[in-house]
């Protein structure tokens, strides 16, 4: 992006130096990643729509002949409906968590520079390089203590809590942004803490909060670990709990379980068509940035 | 309100005497949030993210199979771990896996990164494609690959004279080979991404020096774009460790650790103690081992490469 600001200023005659001519090597490694990529999710959407007979007969390359969609009703049947709604209510959960306790948070490290909110700070900064799998003893241990196994909101606390630095380090970085000079004009006004938050953070860091709310939802949603050691019945399952269980049990059904990925994939592929950017801003909070 | 701003700079002491909230310690008057704004996230991070930590450690020096209270048992479970060759050879496969991945997806997210950061359109559309990897949980990614490699209704299956038999999950070399791959698929976007946002911040001056200077494009790509890439690096392959050292959803649902314990890597022998043969103790200490080395290994990474003394350029952790 700030390439072609600086090209866009700087005189016209300058800019496509050493990259006049096509670079070919890198269109064929492009095309090469391109099938290795798309193969796979050719074939995912194309055996989703097909009938188990067709599929056996045609394998997994064969362009569908004829649609149907029988195999998500059969999906949604066989108990993904159920998923789907347990997985939306871990999702909505934690974001609602996170948007709790994030700001406020954020808002404190960024304006108070005592030391114990800088100790606050440093254990979250801490806290990222905590791989959740390093902890799913302990939790299945706290959560069956607290009498939370088996229950999604033994899901959804720890969920939120792991993805709090993240989102902690992702808003604190916006709200560094937000000048002096318009916090002291709040302060001219005579406006509490709790105006400043309200009336001037959490306006000026819509895009972070924007950036947070898709991080948490799609650490939520994506979510297997916490589930598969904190749930075991079916009214508690989540869509990726799902599709292991369907893999393990009726694996040689393709279609099916093609269609169930397709399903358990949908939401977060309109939200990837419709607010790319935010969503592609929220993975690179998976990187740690 | 415009007036205000104006005027802010220069009254900013008087303002502040005649304004209803000044703090004890606030010169400019601006009341700032005191500590319980930070309160209840601490609060909560600490009961499901700090005191679980502290208690891999406590766990591990016990006994517990589930039900009832653990009992203390010293380091046996330490002991018994060292002596277990399954766990020894699962260490050494945890890391070939994160050593494999990382050989394999550095120099492919380095090019696809590069190459994203072009200015033109068709790489913004391509780029967009190759990021669906990306959206799919773990679990779908390898569901759907081992949808795709199912030795009698998958791909192998129609190209015998490619595959043989077309069990790839039937033996070591193909176990590990299929793990890399899958891994490579799906992460190689993340990283890619990370350069492809470095690449964008290096100086376009730079280039037109070197154009000038004669450099032809893979020049330019050697003595420009990876010398400022290195911050980078140093952030991708640090990730890369401490995901390939926790990978666990991909060898549960590909491979289930076989064959044999021939994919057992640490993590998944952990999950297997703790949740299958129900020692909690011994998954506990395993937990523990891992993070200790996945931190050790980030350590190294950042004093080998001089990271920590580096005057902080644009991109990196920070």
């Amino acid at each position: 992006m700030s390439r072609t600001h600086h090209t866009g200023r700087t005189r016209r005659s300058t800019r496509p130096i050493g990259r006049r001519t096509p670079n070919y090597l890198a269109g064929v490694g492009v095309l090469l990643w391109l099938c290795l990529v798309a193969l796979p999710l050719y074939v995912m959407l194309g055996a989703s729509v097909q009938s188990r007979a067709e599929y056996g007969k045609g394998g997994p390359l064969s362009f569908p002949g004829s649609f149907t969609f029988s195999n998500y009703a059969q999906d949604f049947s066989n108990g993904f409906g159920r998923y789907f709604l347990n997985t939306v209510v871990v999702t909505a959960s934690v974001v609602g968590i996170v948007l709790l306790l994030v700001p406020p948070l954020a808002f404190a490290i960024v304006r108070n520079r005592g030391r114990a909110t800088s100790s606050v700070f440093r254990l979250f900064l801490l806290g990222l390089a905590i791989p959740a799998q390093a902890v799913i003893v302990p939790m299945f241990y706290v959560i069956s203590k607290a009498g939370l196994y088996d229950n999604l909101i033994g899901v959804i606390l720890p969920t939120a809590a792991f993805a709090l630095p993240v989102c902690t380090l992702i808003l604190t970085g916006t709200m560094r942004d937000i000048t002096d000079e318009l916090f002291e004009a709040m302060a001219i006004d005579g406006a509490s803490t709790r105006r400043v938050f309200f009336q001037l953070v959490v306006p000026l860091s819509k895009s972070g909060i924007a950036t947070v709310v898709v991080f948490s939802a799609l650490q939520a949603w994506n979510g297997f670990l916490f589930p598969l050691v904190l749930t075991q019945s079916e009214e508690t399952k989540v869509l990726t709990l799902g599709l292991y269980n369907f893999q393990t049990q009726y694996g040689i059904d393709i279609p099916g379980l093609l269609a169930a990925v397709v399903l358990s994939t949908l939401p977060v592929l309109l939200v990837y068509l419709f607010a790319r950017r935010a969503l592609v801003q929220g993975l690179m909070g998976v990187g740690g940035k | 309100m415009k007036s205000d701003m104006a005027a802010a700079p220069g009254t900013v002491s008087g303002a502040a005497a005649g304004a209803p909230r000044k703090r004890p310690d606030g010169r400019t008057g601006v009341s700032r949030p005191g500590v319980g704004w930070a309160l209840p996230a601490a609060l909560f991070f600490g009961l499901f993210a700090i005191v679980p930590l502290v208690l891999v450690a406590v766990l591990s020096l016990t006994r517990w199979g589930g039900l009832g209270a653990p009992e203390f048992a010293g380091f046996d479970n330490w002991v018994t771990l060292f002596h277990d060759p399954v766990m020894i050879k699962s260490l050494w496969l945890s890391v070939l896996l994160t050593g494999l991945g990382v050989l394999v997806q550095t120099p492919l997210s380095i090019l696809l990164g590069v190459w994203a950061a072009g200015p033109q359109r068709n790489r913004a559309v391509l780029s967009a494609v190759f990021f669906v990897p990306l959206l799919l949980s773990a679990t779908a990614v390898s569901v759907l690959w081992r949808a795709l490699l199912d030795p009698n209704f998958g791909v192998p299956a129609q190209a015998r004279w490619l595959f043989g038999d077309g069990n790839l999950l039937g033996d070591r070399t193909g176990a590990i080979g299929v793990l890399v791959l899958v891994s490579a698929w799906q992460f190689t976007p993340l990283h890619a991404l990370i350069y492809q946002g470095a690449t964008r911040a290096i100086p376009e001056v730079l280039y037109q020096a070197a154009a000038i200077d004669g450099a032809g494009t893979v020049r330019q790509f050697f003595h420009i774009t990876l010398p400022q890439l290195r911050n980078s690096i140093i952030t991708s392959v640090i990730l890369m460790v401490v995901g390939g050292l926790t990978t666990f959803d991909t060898v549960l649902i590909l491979t289930q650790g076989g064959p044999g314990t021939d994919t057992t890597i640490s993590a998944y022998y952990m999950y297997t103690k703790a949740f299958k043969s129900f020692d909690f103790g011994a998954g506990a200490a395993i937990a523990l081992l891992l993070v200790v080395v996945a931190t050790v290994i980030s350590l190294v990474v950042v004093r080998v490469s001089g990271y920590d003394k580096m005057a902080g350029t644009k991109d990196g952790l920070s």
